[in-house]
């Protein structure tokens, strides 16, 4: 990981390395219900290096779009509480991050879901996906 | 001779004309089985069987109109295990070993088991409880918190497990003899036994306190099991036994190291030979890739080092430890073939078949399945020979063995697989056939007026493999080796009635969140809880 | 005439930390105060029923409407027996006793069953069946453990009361409480960081500059007494209260076990640094493993999902299995769902296999990368699916969701969730631990029972229940299909 970001279409982006878990707002979230005000707003963000957001010229709470071998996601950007990691990003559980995870298991039947490269770029003027519009978009019956 | 059967008990007559009509003529009748030594159900034997996948995917059972699938081979699955006993006419199997935090875990696992009845042993020998109160010499007041441990976990007997070493094994230590104080304690393993085998005696337990001694697996501890016999000697009333001393082939070793390490198994049975508060049970090796699993944390530590394979290794707050080590039993290593002589010696040196039981330990010496090799090796010297010849010649020149001639009867493997087994646990309706007996009921296709079993031990082996019939409570269950009606058993447990309940409640309420990490009321197991629970009555003298 | 009742030792069916010290007042069927528990049990105990399912419902037309329980459950027996190869999931929020139905439906179906241990700790799993564990209950730990390790897990935020109930801040027979120690050094912290952001605006530093690693422990280390050391690749709460904490690069936990492996062993490494670490700091710490009483790993999913993953755990294993060669030495993974270890345990003594059950052929084959939900959902070989008390389309990643979906998909679940919004079948249940009686497994495999708290509404029943009745159905249809 020598070269720290690269530009493409004039947009910087960094390459860093991409955890998903638990919080504890998401887990109280969870425990007021999946289709809740408290645990959406818990799991739709991405949290950051402040010096990383610097870098990319994110402020606090504009979206940014992360993307994977396996898709793409438009969060909100939070400054995190643990830094510093540079180059590290935390999105916690649920169908947001679900996008982006690899499902390869390398034979063992656990998907990847730490640890994953990605890259990630300021995205002002994309939205966050609704719950309903994600699973109308991605799951059809 | 007809037996009669009615309700699930042994009767003296039925209408003949309405009964159902079992010819069992040229085949040999026999109570059902009773294992009292087998690890069956539990946190240490569930751990060994998710540590085991290899050992299953060579064993498979599967679903059929009647029975649910399952694996085997050393840990088989519950619904598997059931039906295995019950293809060996066995009704009756008592799991040896309950960490009492954990009982819950035992009980829903033994729920799980069908076709027999079962009990499970209670770990109370390094019980925090049991060790300060003998300390301080409070014999009565210990009665009464196993009284209520017993009715707590649903227990059976007290099981003590190398005594005072599972508590130093919560530091990584042990104790290396009979009189070498517990860390921390300051009792014995001397006065954990002689202090419980009182309390056995107070509380008037059915089964004596059944113990597995210190220094297990270690050349030169069959000193250690003279003395664990010897030092509750003076606590025995006439006759009655007031120590079981299990799977005795794994503490009856001689020598000082592995080099020199042969059989104590005489020296044993002459002291068995002369005392009558003493049962054995063999604890039986076979030759076959198996499981070791006992509460004995340090001797399975040990035995990872000898060997190297994983290890498990669990200990339970306040109570017990319990460790798990795959082994492979070769003919060819002295050490094992000597083993495999002292499990056997030990039966035929012993004179009175009332008290030597055969067991494997199962799994640690060998799965339950291989029963009826065992009991070939006892009728039939040829079959002891002929094993002998395969096995390491160290070990065959050290061996009893052929200089023991001695065979066991039909009459004396009943007693030693069934009869002296229910008799040991005083479980008075198993074990034989008289009126008033459960109809739990063992028929084998074999003659034993036509055949000698001396000559023709392959024809008694593969007969008590599959029972032609086996009857529980009065059903037919097994028919052919082949399951016809799978029936659950009942859990035995024992109630025992002491005079100030509330005292002891009270005490433990106190103390209970300084000993463990579980509320009282969340700890002792409600009685709708098990799904055919046997309460036996007791009346203590506390 | 309104009844308040105060309910003790309750169990909470949260996580893996399983405490059942809870009080809940009760007054007319609703839960009105919690004591004891953590923010995340106080706010299941207060809000579990804000947004769930009261009415059974079946898909028609792409829309979900109400049904009879009847219906519903024909309409997922059907679902269930003519599918050739389905798959049951979830089983890690719910009862012993549902758990064994279950397995007895998946036997009976022939299909596939698997728990929530297998995008969890199945790799732990999966080690412990190649190296197996030196483990024991928490007590055990409470009551002697003076060095205790918390690697690529955050109890602070996923298992609140851990370190009050088990470790750090719990009284035992042999170790104190470290409560008094950690509130000195938070002190200590708090005036140090006022006096550093003072200075930083002073000299205008780089707050957020990268600060140099410390090259000696802290003297606590070597202190007689309980001792937290936090080793994970961000500072999280937890690492914020611990006597030291060990950033490792991402990825790299297995060379840093590895390395410890060769360290308690008096061997040498040849390299300056590892995993991001100065080989000094490692020999400390090496040192302060083999001088403790009793130590103990935690370890959390950040060695199973990371680069490694089951082989993380063999390190870490392994690691612990070494050290018993010096002193007393413990390991036990931080399970999440509250029941998943009741999962793994029941799905082993049933089958002899703890998760990545397939029984296709008639007897349990476990092969987990084969029989592993994921993998069959992502190879497209099942055509039907039972959740309970799961919710994979959130948490399975999108081609695992999608191909899940697309078949048809019953959900058993007290609350609405993304899988309940894409099933056919949705059935509401009663919430095991609060409406529903059972038996759940803690963490380091302790039984306890699930009390009944409530009445649930009439139209939510125990799983235990649907899931007989959805068996018994499926038997009389095979029955008439033959």
């Amino acid at each position: 990981m020598n070269i720290p970001f690269t530009e493409v279409d004039g947009l910087p982006k960094l390459k860093v390395s991409l955890l998903t878990g638990r919080t504890i707002d998401q887990g109280k979230g969870k425990e007021c219900g999946k289709l809740s005000k408290e645990y959406l707003e818990s799991v739709v963000i991405c949290q950051m290096d402040p010096n990383d957001m610097k870098f990319l010229g994110v402020k606090e709470n504009t979206n940014v779009k992360v993307i994977t071998d396996f898709g793409s996601v438009v969060l909100k950007a939070v400054k995190s509480a643990r830094a510093p990691h540079p180059k590290v990003i935390f999105i916690p559980y649920g169908p947001w991050a679900s996008l982006i995870m690899n499902p390869k298991t390398h034979g063992t039947g656990m998907p990847s879901l730490k640890g994953i490269p990605a890259e990630i770029e300021p995205a002002p003027n994309e939205k966050v996906l609704s719950l309903q519009n994600l699973l109308n978009q991605f799951h059809r019956k | 001779m007809d037996i009669a059967i009615k309700d699930g008990k042994i009767v003296e007559k039925v209408n003949a004309k309405k009964a159902e009509v079992i010819n069992a003529s040229g085949m040999i009748v026999m109570p059902g089985g009773v294992d009292i030594h087998c690890h069956i159900a539990g946190a240490e034997v569930n751990s060994g069987r998710l540590l085991r996948p290899e050992d299953h995917v060579k064993d498979v059972e599967a679903k059929t109109a009647l029975t649910r699938s399952g694996v085997g081979y050393s840990i088989p699955s519950t619904f598997t295990t059931g039906y295995r006993y019950s293809r060996m006419g066995y009704t009756t199997v008592m799991n040896p070993s309950m960490p009492p935090l954990e009982a819950r875990h035992t009980h829903e696992e033994l729920d799980d088991t069908p076709m027999v009845d079962k009990a499970t042993y209670p770990l109370l020998g390094d019980w925090w409880f049991v060790l300060e109160h003998l300390r301080d010499g409070l014999i009565e007041e210990c009665a009464a918190h196993v009284a209520w441990m017993m009715s707590a976990t649903k227990g059976y007997a007290i099981k003590i497990v190398n005594p005072g070493g599972l508590e130093a094994w919560g530091f990584g230590r042990n104790v290396q003899n009979l009189d070498d104080p517990v860390p921390y304690f300051n009792i014995t393993p001397r006065e954990i036994l002689r202090g419980l085998c009182k309390v056995n005696k107070l509380l008037n337990l059915p089964h004596t306190i059944h113990v597995h001694t210190n220094n297990l697996g270690k050349p030169g501890n069959y000193i250690t099991a003279l003395e664990t016999m010897k030092c509750v000697e003076d606590l025995a009333e006439g006759k009655r036994p007031v120590i079981h001393i299990t799977h005795c082939q794994f503490c009856a070793f001689k020598g000082s190291d592995w080099r020199t390490m042969s059989s104590g198994a005489e020296e044993i049975a002459k002291y068995v030979n002369h005392h009558d508060h003493v049962t054995l049970d063999m604890g039986q090796v076979i030759f076959t890739d198996t499981t070791t699993m006992t509460a004995d944390g340090p001797f399975q530590y040990g035995l990872y080092n000898l060997t190297g394979n994983k290890w498990v290794n669990h200990d339970v707050e306040t109570e017990t430890s319990s460790g798990i080590v795959p082994f492979r039993y070769r003919r060819k290593s002295a050490v094992h073939a000597t083993q495999w002589s002292i499990g056997l010696e030990l039966a035929l040196l012993i004179k009175d078949p009332w008290k030597i039981y055969m067991t494997t330990d199962h799994p640690n010496g060998g799965p339950f399945t291989a029963y009826p090799n065992i009991i070939a090796w006892l009728m039939s010297q040829v079959a002891r020979k002929k094993t002998m010849s395969k096995i390491s010649k160290r070990a065959r020149r050290k061996s009893l063995l052929p200089s023991i001639d001695r065979e066991l009867s039909f009459y004396e493997i009943a007693i030693v697989t069934r009869a002296g087994q229910a008799k040991a646990l005083n479980l008075t309706q198993k074990g034989h056939l008289g009126i008033g007996a459960d109809a739990d009921v063992a028929i084998y296709n074999v003659n034993p007026e036509q055949v000698d079993p001396s000559k023709k031990y392959k024809t008694v082996r593969r007969a008590l493999r599959r029972a032609a019939y086996t009857i529980k409570s009065g059903e037919i269950v097994v028919k052919d080796g082949q399951i016809v009606n799978p029936v659950f058993g009942k859990t035995f447990w024992v109630d025992v009635k002491t005079s100030l309940p509330t005292e002891v409640n009270e005490d433990l309420k106190r103390k209970f969140r300084e000993y463990w990490t579980v509320e009282y009321e969340n700890y002792p197991i409600p009685d709708n809880f098990l799904h055919v629970p046997a309460p036996i009555p007791v009346r203590a003298e506390v | 005439m309104t009844a308040v009742t105060v309910v003790t030792g309750v169990t909470c069916p949260v996580c893996g930390t399983f405490c059942d010290d809870i009080e809940l007042v009760v007054k007319d069927n609703v839960i009105t105060d919690v004591r004891n528990a953590c923010a995340i049990g106080a706010a299941k105990f207060l809000n579990y029923s804000t947004h769930r399912n009261l009415k059974p419902l079946v898909r028609k037309n792409g829309e979900l409407v109400e049904a009879s329980m009847d219906e519903a459950v024909g309409r997922a027996a059907k679902i269930l027996a003519d599918a050739t190869y389905p798959i049951l999931y979830g089983w890690s929020n719910t009862s012993c006793e549902a758990i064994r139905v279950g397995l007895e439906l998946a036997e009976e179906v022939g299909g596939a069953i698997d728990n929530t241990s297998t995008v969890c700790h199945g790799p732990s799993i999966l080690s412990v069946q190649d190296v197996g564990i030196a483990s024991c209950t928490l007590g055990q730990l409470r009551h002697r453990a003076d060095l205790i390790f918390y690697w690529a897990s955050n109890p602070w935020s996923s298992h609140p009361r851990h370190i009050e109930r088990y470790t750090m801040f719990s009284e035992g027979r042999f170790q104190k409480s470290a409560w008094r120690g950690y509130l000195s050094r938070l002190r200590g912290i708090i005036s140090r960081k006022r006096l550093q952001r003072a200075a930083n605006l002073v000299l205008r530093r780089d707050i957020f500059a990268t600060p140099e690693i410390e090259r000696r422990l802290p003297y606590s280390m070597f202190q007689k007494k309980r001792k937290m050391v936090v080793v994970d690749v961000r500072k999280t709460r937890t690492a914020e209260a611990a006597d030291y904490f060990l950033q490792v690069e991402p990825n790299k936990d297995y060379e840093l076990l590895q390395a410890f492996r060769m360290l308690i062993k008096d061997e040498e490494l040849d390299v300056d640094e590892v995993a991001g670490v100065p080989v000094e700091i490692l020999e400390e710490v090496a040192d302060v493993m083999v001088g403790c009483e009793l130590g103990v790993f935690f370890f959390g999913v950040g060695l199973t999902m990371s680069e490694g993953k089951l082989r993380n755990v063999d390190a870490a294993l392994s690691l612990t299995r070494d050290l018993n060669q010096r002193t007393k030495f413990l390991i036990m993974p931080m399970r999440g769902h509250f029941n998943v270890t009741g999962a793994d345990v029941v799905f082993t003594w049933q089958t002899g296999y703890p998760y990545a059950i397939d029984f296709s052929h008639g007897y349990p084959r476990y092969n987990p990368g084969e029989t592993s939900v994921i993998d069959i959902l992502c190879r497209d070989e099942a055509d039907a699916g039972l959740i309970v008390a799961s919710d994979p389309v959130a948490h399975f990643p999108r081609m695992a969701a999608q191909n899940l979906v697309k078949n048809p998909l019953i959900a058993i679940d007290p609350e609405v969730t993304p899988t309940t919004l894409m099933a056919d079948v949705v059935f509401p249940s009663a919430f095991v631990g609060i409406e529903a009686e059972g038996t759940a497994y803690r963490m380091d495999h302790v039984p306890l029972p699930l009390k009944k708290i409530v009445e649930p509404p009439k139209t939510c029943l125990p799983d235990e229940e649907i899931l007989q009745r959805i068996l018994h159905k499926v038997r009389k249809l095979r029955r008439n299909q033959n």
